[in-house]
C-alpha cells in the first residue's frame, strides 16, 4: 500500500471567532476518514467546495498534522513526524498544485524552479535533469530561462509537473491542477498527466470538483461531503449506479455540452 | 435590424498596440439569451465591456456599431450613452465578492441605483427590493437587507447580485460568467434562477462563458470567439448537434463530460489552430490592425 | 492563443534618471568637497556677511550662492554639508532597513511566538512621538554622528518591520512556499531563498525611503542643535541659522532648503523609479 488513512480527524483554530483570552474554537474539517491507495493506483479525490478535499490532501503530504487518526506512507506512520524527520522522505511523495501562478516563486526562472529541489536532494546534474524534465511534459528546454509569468497558464502548470516528476517521486498529488485552466489545455495536461503516470509508474491522487474529469483519469474514487467519505467506489461502478445521494446530487448537477441532457 | 442589441464590425485594439476584438458582429434578440463563448483572453468579456462603455482605459473602439433598440450607442455623446445604459442595462458580474461594497448593508446597494439614478423614492425602492430578494429566493428578505456581504455565502451574494440587476427592469443583462465561482450545485440553482428570471421578465440575455455546458443549458443562440474574433454565430441546438467551424467542434471535443469518458478531454489539433490563426491574420491583412 | 497584452513594453523611468542623477551628483559633492568647494566653509570674514548670490547687486564673485551672517560661503557649506547628509543616509538607513527586515521576515514567515514578540515590540515603540523620542535619546547618549545613526536606527526599525512583516506574511500564503516544503527545504532556507527575494522590492523602495527619512531627521536635529558639533557645516543647522535672517538675507535659508528637498524627493523617486525598473513581475 502506498498510502493508508485511518480515521483521520483535523481540526484548524477559527481565528475569526477567537475570544479576547484563550484559545480560538476549532473547526473539524476532516471527520474520520478511512481509505487506501495502492500502489500504482490512481485515485480520485472529489467533493465541493469546503468537503475538505484540499485539507486531506495537505494533511497527506503533511504540510498540515492530522489532529488523530494515522496517515501511513508506504509502511512509515508520517502521521506526526517532525519536518526534520519528514524531509529527506518528501522527496518521495510531490505535489501538483491548484493555481500554477502561486505556486511558481514569481521571481526565479523556470530552470531554477525545477532545479531548486534536486540540489536539495543531492540530485548529480540538475541542469541534465531540468532539460529532461521539461522535454518530458513536452516544454522546450530554453524555457528554463524564463519567468512564470511569461508563460501561458497550461505551460506554467507544466512547469508545475515538471517540478514534481523531476524527483523521481513514488506518489503525486495533483490538487485542482486543470480547474483554472482553458478546456483545450485542461485536455493536454491531463493527457500529459496520464502518460507520465503510465510511463514512471507513478501512483497518483488527483483531487477535483470536476467528476468528468476524474472520470477521464482515475480508476478508483473517493467522494468527500462535509469532511466525511460519503461513497468509495470504482470509476465504472460509480459512474454506473451511484449510492450516495450526494453523489447523486452531484452527478445531476453538472452541465453536459448536450442541449438534450434533462438539467434543469 | 431585428433584435434589441446589434453589433456590427465592432473592432476594439490597445491604444497604440494590437486587435482585441476583431470586427465581433452579433445580435441578441429581445427575450433571447446569447452566449459568448471563448478560451481566457479571446475577448469574450470585452464584448459586454465595450457595450456597457467600461472597457479598461488601455482600450478603445476602433470601428463599429453597437445599436441598442434601434440606436447607435458610438453615435450619442459620452453623457447621453451613459445614460441610456444606465437606464436600459445591468450586469450580474463573475466575482460575488467583489461586486458589492463589504461596508455597506445589502439593503441600501440594491435601492441605490433605483433612488439615485431613477429617482425612485426610498419607500418604493425599498418596497421593489424586498420582492426581488423574495423572488430570487432569498429566505427572510427583511433580514437580509439588513445584513452586510460578508455574513452570506456565496451563492446567496450571487441570487443578491441578480435581484439587484433586475431591479429597474432593464432591457438587456449582460451576465459575465456568473457562476465560475461557485460549486456545480450551487451553479445550476444559480443558473436556474437567472433562466427562470430572464424568462419571466423578458430580458434579453448577454451570456459570457467558457463551458459550453453552461450554455447548453441557458442559450438560445451562441457566438464562439477566437482571438477576438467571431468564428461562429449559431442557433445553440444546431451548433451542438453540427458545429460549422472546424475550432468549435475542437472546443465541443475538448469540454469533459462524464458520460462519454472516452471520447472527451480531446486536445485542440494543432491543424485547427493553424485554421484559425490563419483566418485571424487574413482580417488583420484585410482590415489592418486597426 | 494570441495575447495582444504581451505587446506593451515598459517606459524607462524620467524619474529614476533625474532622481539618480541629483544622488550622484550629491554623491560627488560629499566625496570630493575638499576640492571642489570654492571656500572653506569654516572661514568667517565679519566683512563679506550676508553676501547675496552671484547674480545680485552686490554679490562677491567666489561666492556663489552668497554668505550667512559670518560670511561664510553658502554654496561651500551646503557641499560639506551633503557629506554628513550622505553618511547617515547610507549608514543609518542601511542599519535599520537591516534591523527592521530582519525582524519583519522573521516575525511575518514564523508566525507564533516570534511574531507576538516582536509585533508587541513593534506596538509599544509607535507609541512614541519619534520627534520626541529622538531628541530624548540624543539627550541621553548625546550629540555626535554616531548618536545620530543610533537614534535612527531605533527609531525607525519598526517602518521596516511593519510593512515586512506585512508582505511576508501574504507571501508566506502562497503556494511557493507550501512547495518548497514539499521539495524538502528547511524553514529557514526557505525564508532566505522564496520569501526574501519576493520581498526584495519592498524593502529596496523602503529603503531608499528610510535614506532620505534618515537625512531629514538628521536636519532636524541639527535645527534644534542636538546634531554634531556646531561648527561643521550641516543642511539643518544652516536652515536654523537662515530662518533668524531670512528677511535680510533669504538665501542662507533657501538654498539649503532646496538641497534637503531635492534630495529626500530624490530618495523616494529612486525607490519606486527602481522598483519598475527591475522588478520581473508586470503587476
Amino acid at each position: 500500500m502506498m498510502y493508508q488513512i485511518r480515521d483521520l480527524h483535523l481540526s484548524l483554530p477559527d481565528m475569526t471567532r477567537k475570544p479576547l483570552l484563550g484559545p480560538a474554537p476549532r473547526i473539524n474539517i476532516l471527520n474520520g476518514l478511512s481509505f487506501d491507495v495502492p500502489q500504482g493506483a490512481v485515485l480520485g479525490i472529489v467533493g465541493g467546495s469546503g468537503s475538505g478535499k484540499s485539507t486531506l490532501g495537505r494533511a497527506m503530504l503533511r504540510l498540515l498534522e492530522p489532529t488523530s487518526g494515522s496517515i501511513t506512507f508506504d509502511g512509515i506512520d508520517i502521521t506526526h513526524q517532525r519536518e526534520a524527520e519528514l524531509r529527506s522522505m518528501r522527496r518521495r511523495f510531490q505535489m501538483i498544485f491548484q493555481d500554477p501562478m502561486s505556486s511558481l516563486n514569481p521571481r526565479r526562472r523556470v530552470g531554477g524552479i525545477i532545479a531548486g529541489p534536486l540540489k536539495l536532494h543531492g540530485f548529480d546534474n540538475p541542469r541534465a535533469r531540468v532539460d529532461e524534465a521539461l522535454d518530458m511534459v513536452g516544454l522546450p528546454r530554453s524555457f528554463a530561462s524564463r519567468y512564470p509569468h511569461e508563460l501561458s497558464g497550461g505551460q506554467r502548470q507544466r512547469v508545475g509537473i515538471a517540478r514534481a516528476i523531476a524527483l523521481r517521486p513514488d506518489f503525486i498529488l495533483a490538487d485542482e491542477i486543470v480547474s483554472g485552466l482553458d478546456v483545450s489545455s485542461q485536455a493536454q495536461v491531463l493527457n500529459l498527466l496520464e502518460e507520465l503516470v503510465r510511463e514512471l509508474g507513478l501512483t497518483l491522487a488527483f483531487i477535483s470538483h470536476d467528476l468528468s474529469v476524474i472520470r477521464r483519469l482515475c480508476s478508483r474514487i473517493v467522494v468527500l461531503h462535509q469532511g466525511k467519505i460519503v461513497e468509495e467506489a470504482e470509476t465504472a461502478a460509480l459512474f454506473d449506479a451511484p449510492q450516495a445521494e450526494y453523489t447523486r446530487e452531484l452527478m445531476r448537477a453538472i452541465p453536459l455540452p448536450d442541449p438534450d441532457q434533462v438539467w434543469i | 435590424m431585428s433584435g434589441y442589441l446589434n453589433i456590427r464590425n465592432l473592432s476594439v485594439s490597445l491604444r497604440g498596440g494590437g486587435p482585441i476584438l476583431r470586427s465581433v458582429t452579433l445580435d441578441v434578440a429581445a427575450g433571447q439569451v446569447h452566449g459568448l463563448v471563448g478560451e481566457s483572453g479571446a475577448g469574450k468579456s470585452m464584448i459586454g465591456k465595450a457595450v456597457l462603455g467600461t472597457l479598461p482605459r488601455a482600450l478603445q473602439i476602433t470601428a463599429g456599431e453597437i445599436w441598442l433598440d434601434g440606436q447607435d450607442l458610438l453615435k450619442l455623446s459620452p453623457g447621453q450613452r451613459r445614460h441610456r445604459i444606465g437606464a436600459t442595462t445591468a450586469l450580474i458580474p463573475q466575482d460575488p465578492l467583489t461586486a458589492l461594497n463589504p461596508s455597506r448593508r445589502i439593503g441600501p446597494q440594491i435601492t441605490r441605483r433605483l433612488v439615485d439614478i431613477l429617482g425612485w423614492t426610498k419607500a418604493a425602492a425599498e418596497a421593489r427590493a424586498l420582492e426581488l430578494l423574495a423572488e430570487v429566493d432569498i429566505p427572510d428578505p427583511r433580514r437580509v437587507m439588513r445584513t452586510y456581504p460578508h455574513e452570506l455565502s456565496g451563492g446567496m451574494r450571487q441570487r443578491i447580485l441578480i435581484a439587484s440587476a433586475f431591479a429597474a427592469e432593464p432591457k438587456l443583462i449582460i451576465a459575465d460568467e456568473p457562476t465560475t465561482a461557485l460549486d456545480v450545485t450551487v451553479q445550476k440553482q444559480i443558473l436556474r434562477l437567472i433562466a427562470e428570471m430572464q424568462a419571466r421578465h423578458g430580458t434579453a440575455l448577454l451570456f459570457v462563458t467558457h463551458d459550453l455546458g453552461v450554455v447548453s443549458k441557458v442559450c438560445d443562440s451562441l457566438s464562439v470567439l477566437y482571438a477576438g474574433k467571431i468564428v461562429e454565430n449559431a442557433r445553440m441546438r444546431r451548433f451542438f448537434m453540427h458545429p460549422i467551424h472546424p475550432y468549435s467542434a475542437a472546443l465541443l471535443a475538448a469540454t469533459p463530460t462524464y458520460t462519454n469518458p472516452q471520447g472527451s478531454l480531446m486536445p485542440v489539433p494543432e491543424s485547427v489552430i493553424e485554421t484559425v490563426e490563419q483566418e485571424v491574420t487574413a482580417h488583420d491583412r484585410r482590415w489592418g490592425r486597426r | 492563443m494570441r495575447d495582444a497584452r504581451s505587446e506593451l513594453t515598459r517606459p524607462i523611468g524620467v524619474r529614476l534618471w533625474l532622481s539618480g542623477g541629483w544622488l550622484m551628483l550629491l554623491a560627488c559633492a560629499a566625496i570630493f568637497a575638499p576640492w571642489i568647494a570654492p571656500q572653506d566653509p569654516l572661514a568667517q570674514d565679519l566683512f563679506l556677511g550676508r553676501m547675496p548670490p552671484f547674480w545680485e547687486n552686490g554679490s562677491e564673485a567666489g561666492f556663489w550662492l552668497g554668505t550667512d551672517s559670518l560670511g561664510r560661503d553658502v554654496l561651500s557649506r551646503i557641499l560639506y554639508g551633503a557629506r554628513l547628509a550622505m553618511i547617515v543616509a547610507l549608514v543609518a538607513g542601511t542599519l535599520t532597513c537591516l534591523i527592521g527586515a530582519s525582524l519583519g521576515l522573521i516575525a511575518g514567515f514564523y508566525r507564533g511566538w516570534p511574531d507576538r514578540i516582536i509585533s508587541r515590540f513593534v506596538d509599544i515603540w509607535m507609541a512614541f512621538p519619534p520627534v520626541l523620542f529622538a531628541i530624548l535619546l540624543i539627550a541621553v547618549l548625546g550629540t555626535g554622528l554616531t548618536s545620530i545613526i543610533i537614534a535612527i536606527v531605533i527609531i525607525d526599525w519598526t517602518r521596516f518591520a511593519r510593512v515586512i512583516r506585512a508582505e511576508a506574511l501574504s507571501q508566506s500564503a502562497m503556494d511557493y512556499v507550501a512547495s518548497a516544503q514539499v521539495a524538502g527545504r528547511a524553514r529557514f532556507g526557505t525564508m532566505l531563498t522564496e520569501i526574501l527575494p519576493n520581498v526584495l522590492p519592498t524593502i529596496v523602495a523602503l529603503l531608499t525611503l528610510e535614506m532620505g527619512i534618515a537625512v531629514i531627521v538628521e536636519a532636524i536635529l541639527s535645527f534644534v542643535n542636538l546634531s554634531i558639533s556646531t561648527d561643521s557645516p550641516t543642511w539643518g543647522g544652516m536652515i536654523a541659522e537662515g530662518r533668524i535672517s531670512v528677511h535680510q538675507a533669504w538665501w542662507v535659508l533657501v538654498f539649503p532648503l532646496i538641497t534637503l528637498f531635492l534630495t529626500v524627493l530624490s530618495f523616494s523617486q529612486l525607490g519606486e523609479g527602481l522598483k519598475d525598473r527591475f522588478d520581473p513581475v508586470l503587476r
